[in-house]
């Protein structure tokens, strides 16, 4: 499984809360949450992202409260990767949990500059920076994990098992 | 290379030799837990997996406690939907009012949990059971819901730090003040993604009840799990309060940590942290005069017994001061009992304190005992982030029993040293 697309680059520490405002979490509707990821840090990034755009971040990515509706949100906007050098605990579940596919790797962090195209193998966490003409070493995900994603989030994946 | 105790206890359950650092791994799970908040939504989820039935009946509970006794319509709505999944589901560990209490205080002295467990809980404080010698964590609700359908869980196997414990907690020092120094000191990240693992010979200067508390508020610094070395004071514990069978895993000589911390409790003062995070802490010696409106005392970190025989202690035949709402909440109703017995709850009432059912209620601003602006409370509780016992402009200082009750004598932020 692979991912490609441009970037969209965040420094440390983006919270819950500026990834999708409280004020917003009326709904759990996912198109509803896209239309306002983002919007306190990035005004530009929902009228500019593309199906496929990649998400490029530094230390602490998701903090703050645990609410689902973030991860939610990234995945709705057409978003398929997020990169950072590290992840909030929680975040990190949540996003492998709503299959939204998620990458620790610091290189990354750093090189990455917004716009660049970038494209994720997920089998072996290799990530290229095709305007740069560079890789990066990330952490591959094991098979159940991408199975998980694969499946669309992990409630599916079980119940695609089961049948 | 050596594992530590989490390390060892989640390779046992992924069915590995050995886990490193960093490595993802599914493991089997002793008991999923979760309360009236977070259930609703598992509750919806599940039924999306189309799995009919829970993995085991007896590996899940279930306990209303954040809005209970039901607050309000909304909360009875979201009992209502936990107790029916639970009867249809044949929930074996489901606690209604009556015989419940709050979670963290519940779940151990119910036995469900005994050394070498997993565990995960929607709710963040299930760190709490680390003190047992178990691996317990907080997940979110997707988590919960497929816990419950597959008995299974992902996780990061984390890295650890050390914590090796020298010496005895001097005079009315508690585990509240040993874990507020050391979330003072490596700050509200400190052990972010990490496992916090006591050791040490001064472990048997803290009773099972400190260990609770400490492990409670592993949380509080980032960390995914903390965990106690066990040793008799905890197999005592689970003799007592458990018929499950339990491993004792203990970290290789060789195991890595990031950190090691060498804490002398004998040095520790009574601490209390300022608004607005748990790492905001100062000793009773530099705290200066904070006047205070309420003083909460229970709740998951503070609720057990010795939490209110030194309640007690400190209020017995005294008043409480002019214009303090003083509010004693205990952990569960086994606990509420024996203080009844033990004639704790007369020596607070007749002081001058409201002595609640068990619930979480104040502690995070649910009900029975809202701030207003302005207001300022000390809590025994584990978070004092803006607005989390009321109005956003009102003020939460955290500490131990003994401290909360002796100002609640005074009406301002004090030294127990200095009342009794
Ligand atoms: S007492 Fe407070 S911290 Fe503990 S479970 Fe209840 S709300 Fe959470």
């Amino acid at each position: 499984m692979k991912a490609r697309g441009s970037v969209f680059k965040y420094g440390d520490n983006v919270d819950t809360d500026v990834i999708i405002p409280a004020r917003y979490l009326n709904t759990s509707d996912p198109q509803e949450l896209a239309k306002y990821c983002m919007e306190d840090i990035d005004a530009e990034f929902v009228k500019k992202v593309q199906p496929g755009d990649i998400m490029v971040a530094n230390k602490n990515f998701g903090c703050g409260s645990s609410r689902e509706h973030a991860p939610i949100a990234i995945k709705a906007s057409g978003i398929s990767c997020v990169i950072a050098n590290t992840f909030a605990r929680i975040f990190y579940r949540n996003a492998i949990n709503i299959g939204l596919p998620i990458l620790e790797c610091e290189e990354a962090a750093q090189k990455i500059e917004a716009g660049d195209q970038v494209e994720v193998d997920f089998d072996t966490g290799v990530i290229t920076n095709i305007t740069k003409d560079e890789t990066y070493q990330g952490e591959a995900f094991p098979p159940f994990m991408q199975e998980i994603i694969a499946a669309d989030g992990l409630i599916n994946y079980i119940k695609k098992n089961r049948s | 290379m050596g594992m530590t105790m989490t390390q060892k206890i989640l390779a046992a359950h992924a069915g590995l030799p050995s886990v490193k650092v960093g490595q993802l791994i599914q493991a089997d799970l002793d008991l999923v837990l979760g309360n009236d908040i977070t259930t609703p939504v598992a509750v919806k989820e599940f039924a999306k997996s189309g799995i009919k039935e829970v993995f085991d009946k007896s590996k899940i509970a279930i306990v209303p406690d954040h809005f209970t006794p039901n607050k309000d319509i909304k909360a009875a709505e979201q009992c209502k939907c936990i107790r029916e999944f639970a009867y249809e589901k044949g929930i074996e560990n489901y606690f209604e009012v009556g015989e419940m209490g709050i979670e963290h205080a519940l779940i151990p002295e119910k036995g469900l949990v005994v050394p070498g467990d997993v565990v995960i809980g929607a709710d963040s404080h299930t760190c709490t059971y680390g003190a047992l010698g178990a691996f317990s964590t907080g997940i979110g609700s997707t988590d919960m819901a497929a816990g419950m359908a597959t008995g299974k869980c992902w996780f990061k196997v984390p890295a650890a730090i050390k914590f090796v414990l020298t010496g005895a907690p001097m005079g009315w020092v508690s585990g509240k003040d040993v874990i507020l120094h050391i979330i003072g000191m490596i700050g509200v990240d400190g052990a972010l993604y990490k496992s916090m693992e006591f050791v040490g010979e001064g472990l048997q200067n803290l009773s099972m009840d400190d260990r609770l508390c400490m492990a409670n508020m592993a949380i509080e610094a980032g960390a995914k799990n903390g965990i106690f070395l066990v040793d008799d004071k905890t197999l005592a514990y689970v003799k007592e309060n458990s018929t499950k069978p339990y491993t004792v895993y203990t970290a290789d000589e060789d195991a890595e940590y990031e950190k090691v911390y060498e804490i002398d409790l004998a040095s520790i003062r009574p601490t209390v942290s300022f608004p607005h995070l748990p790492d905001n802490t100062r000793t009773i010696d530099e705290v200066g005069d904070v006047k205070i409106d309420q003083v909460v005392i229970g709740s998951c970190t503070n609720g057990r017994m010795e939490d209110l025989r030194v309640t007690a202690k400190i209020l017995k035949g005294k008043k409480v001061a002019k214009g303090v709402r003083v509010i004693v909440f205990p952990g569960t109703q086994k606990i509420y009992l024996q203080a009844l017995r033990e004639g704790l709850i007369e020596d607070i009432v007749e002081a001058g304190v409201v002595f609640s059912t068990p619930t979480c209620g104040p502690c995070l601003g649910g009900h029975m005992g809202i701030l207003a602006k302005g207001e300022r409370a000390i809590a025994t509780t584990n978070r004092n982030f803006v607005g989390r016992m009321g109005h956003p402009e009102s003020e939460v200082y955290l500490s131990s029993p003994a401290v909360a009750a002796a100002s609640a004598l005074t009406g301002k932020i004090t030294n127990p040293e200095d009342i009794a």
